[in-house]
């Protein structure tokens, strides 16, 4: 299977014909296009997610109200639809961030000897500290706002970013080219952004997908928990979090984000797998 | 022999790293922790009382050299509410969690080694597109809104067990433990399982096309017993590795468990303690289960040579 997309990657660089070539990264790339799609422009078109009506309080989903109602009478498909907002604002700003702190610590363990011991020490403890531990450390002691909660889940993806690229650097570091590079005098900024940089952008990109996928679980827990986004935000785990009180008599709450939760972190993993499978042969090969 | 020293004193930095991390975050950070617990109407003054008597008042390497001190004892400090120590606070929740943790990785074992094994031998065959399938699925469906979901459907439709609650198989027997934990169980162990049923799959596919597996068939070897005796031992490296990550990774989702099932173990004790601003018992823990994981990962590497005879250090 790896082979074959490694042969079209030769004869046809064009990445619309890869894409169109791997039918798993086809399927997620359009479903999340959708989601996407439905969180900038639904809300446009739903009504408030926090306006109150103890008129409907409770109702379970019906043709009016696609989801149904909460215990203070809140629509609750208008709220999912805030709430994807916020879930996929989170998983692609931590993905960003992560990837490019660990981008550029990662460079610099792998080409500068002195710092290599101490950024990977650093990293090694850091992933030693189970993640979900440390962010809501980390939001109880800042207190929770979107961006506290952003650099809470950011921090513990860092370190594998870190290695991965490390790793990467490495092995480049040691190719002919780069060698060359260094023996016709080029200088190290330029070796690292010109000739050692290009290598780490395909791993890079399939590990933001796999960051992306993570971040947005990691936020549903600490807000199903509590110690995430502050509750007025109508976020995917806020909604589940006001929903475990009224589990028993209405399931729904938490069955509705819930799902849109799970199918759409599905999908970015089936892109990330695509993606791994078209751009990283070599890696896709040892899964 | 030497190497096993050489990887029990490298796992030395890694803690004191963590230590140091775990001190920063508390005593650096923007919040102040003092402040936190006198709450709004406080005065000054009743914040820097609060101070002095956490030793927060100290200068700062003062308080790094003590807490170290402290550490190499033992100690992991002391709740700042009810001044309790943290070690106490553990093992008085450490039995829930524990039994949990370990009936989850039995479920896990005994599910995903037969599955990824059957999938890779049947490969491209349903079992094998049910394993991808599955695998994908589990990485996606967060941890508690399965936990609902098994709720909803096994304890409130069709009420073969119960909602929530945690017995312990010494006071209460084993039947009611059993009932009790097998939804958390389950619950947990399929992010693992989806894990590991892959692990296994991808591992045996590769040593299923070595020489060895061709000569045991050609001398006629059962098929049961070429999985079993010749390509499980030989995958065994990298299913051990992530069975361990995955150990010690656990935690995460033993927190979320907890809380769905109202098991009054360790997890509950971080969201208890989070919920009422403990920082005390917050970086006591931090640091128990950090240490945990270095522990897991010291003990997986030093097995890989009683796996694998082929690994010598």
């Amino acid at each position: 299977m790896a082979d074959t997309s490694t042969v079209t990657l030769k004869e046809d660089p064009s990445i619309f014909r890869i894409i169109y070539g791997n039918k798993g990264l086809m399927t997620g790339l359009v479903i999340l296009a959708i989601l996407t799609l439905i969180a900038l422009i639904g809300p446009i078109f739903t009504e408030s997610p926090t306006s109150i009506n103890p008129m409907v309080r409770i109702k379970p989903p019906s043709a009016d109200m696609w989801f149904g109602t909460d215990p203070l009478g809140r629509d609750l498909f208008a709220r999912a639809i805030w709430g994807g907002r916020i879930s996929l604002s989170v998983g692609v700003a931590v993905a960003i961030v992560a990837v490019g702190f660990g981008l550029l610590l990662g460079l610099l363990a792998g080409y500068i000897r002195v710092l290599d011991a101490i950024i990977m020490r650093v990293m090694d403890g850091l992933m030693a500290i189970p993640g979900i531990l440390l962010a809501i450390a980390l939001i109880s002691l800042t207190g929770a706002s979107l961006f506290t909660v952003i650099v809470a889940i950011t921090i513990p993806e860092i370190p594998r970013v870190v290695r991965l690229v490390r790793s990467v650097v490495l092995t480049v570091r040691e190719e002919a080219y780069v060698e060359a590079a260094i023996a016709a005098g080029t200088k190290l900024p330029s070796i690292m952004i010109r000739h050692i940089l290009p290598n780490t952008i395909a791993p890079l990109i399939v590990q933001a997908t796999y960051v992306c996928a993570s971040a947005m679980l990691t936020e549903s827990i600490l807000g199903f928990l509590g110690a995430g986004i502050p509750p007025e935000i109508p976020s995917w785990g806020n909604i589940m979090s006001e929903g475990r009180t009224y589990f028993q008599l209405c399931p729904w709450i938490i069955f509705f984000p819930g799902v849109a939760l799970g199918v759409t972190v599905m999908s970015v993993n089936i892109v990330g797998d695509g993606l791994r499978d078209t751009l990283d042969p070599r890696i896709a090969k040892k899964m | 022999m030497f190497y096993v020293i050489k990887r029990i004193l490298a796992t030395i930095p890694v803690m004191v790293v963590v230590a140091l991390f775990v001190f920063c975050i508390i005593r650096l950070g923007p919040g102040d922790p003092a402040s936190v617990i006198a709450g709004d109407y406080a005065t000054a003054e009743d914040i820097q009382e609060i101070r002095i008597k956490l030793g927060l008042a100290d200068p700062i390497p003062v308080q790094m050299g003590k807490w170290f001190v402290q550490l190499a004892s033992g100690d992991l400090g002391k709740s700042y509410h009810s001044n309790m120590q943290v070690t106490k606070l553990i093992s008085q929740r450490l039995e829930p969690t524990l039994l949990l943790a370990v009936t989850t990785i039995l479920l896990t074992v005994f599910v995903a080694i037969p599955l990824g094994t059957l999938a890779a031998y049947k490969a491209g065959s349903w079992v094998d597109k049910f394993v991808m399938i599955f695998s994908v699925a589990g990485f996606s469906i967060p941890v508690f809104v399965l936990g609902y979901i098994l709720v909803y459907i096994f304890a409130m439709e069709l009420r073969w067990l119960p909602v929530q609650g945690y017995r312990s198989p010494f006071d209460d027997g084993f039947l009611l433990f059993l009932k009790h934990i097998t939804m958390p169980a389950v619950t947990l162990s399929v992010i693992y399982i989806a894990l590991i049923s892959r692990m296994t799959r991808a591992s045996v596919v590769e040593v299923l096309n070595e020489d060895y597996v061709r000569t045991a068939r050609a001398k006629g070897q059962s098929e049961f017993k070429i999985l079993l005796r010749h390509a499980l031992p030989n995958a065994a490296v990298p299913i051990v590795t992530v069975l361990g990550i995955s150990i010690a990774l656990m935690i995460g989702g033993v927190v979320v468990t907890e809380s769905v099932y109202n098991i009054p173990g360790l997890g509950r004790l971080v969201l208890d303690a989070v919920l009422s601003r403990d920082y005390g018992v917050i970086q006591g823990l931090i640091l128990f289960f950090s240490f945990i994981y270095i522990f897991i990962n010291l003990l997986i590497d030093l097995s890989y040579t009683l796996i694998d005879p082929r690994i010598r250090y």
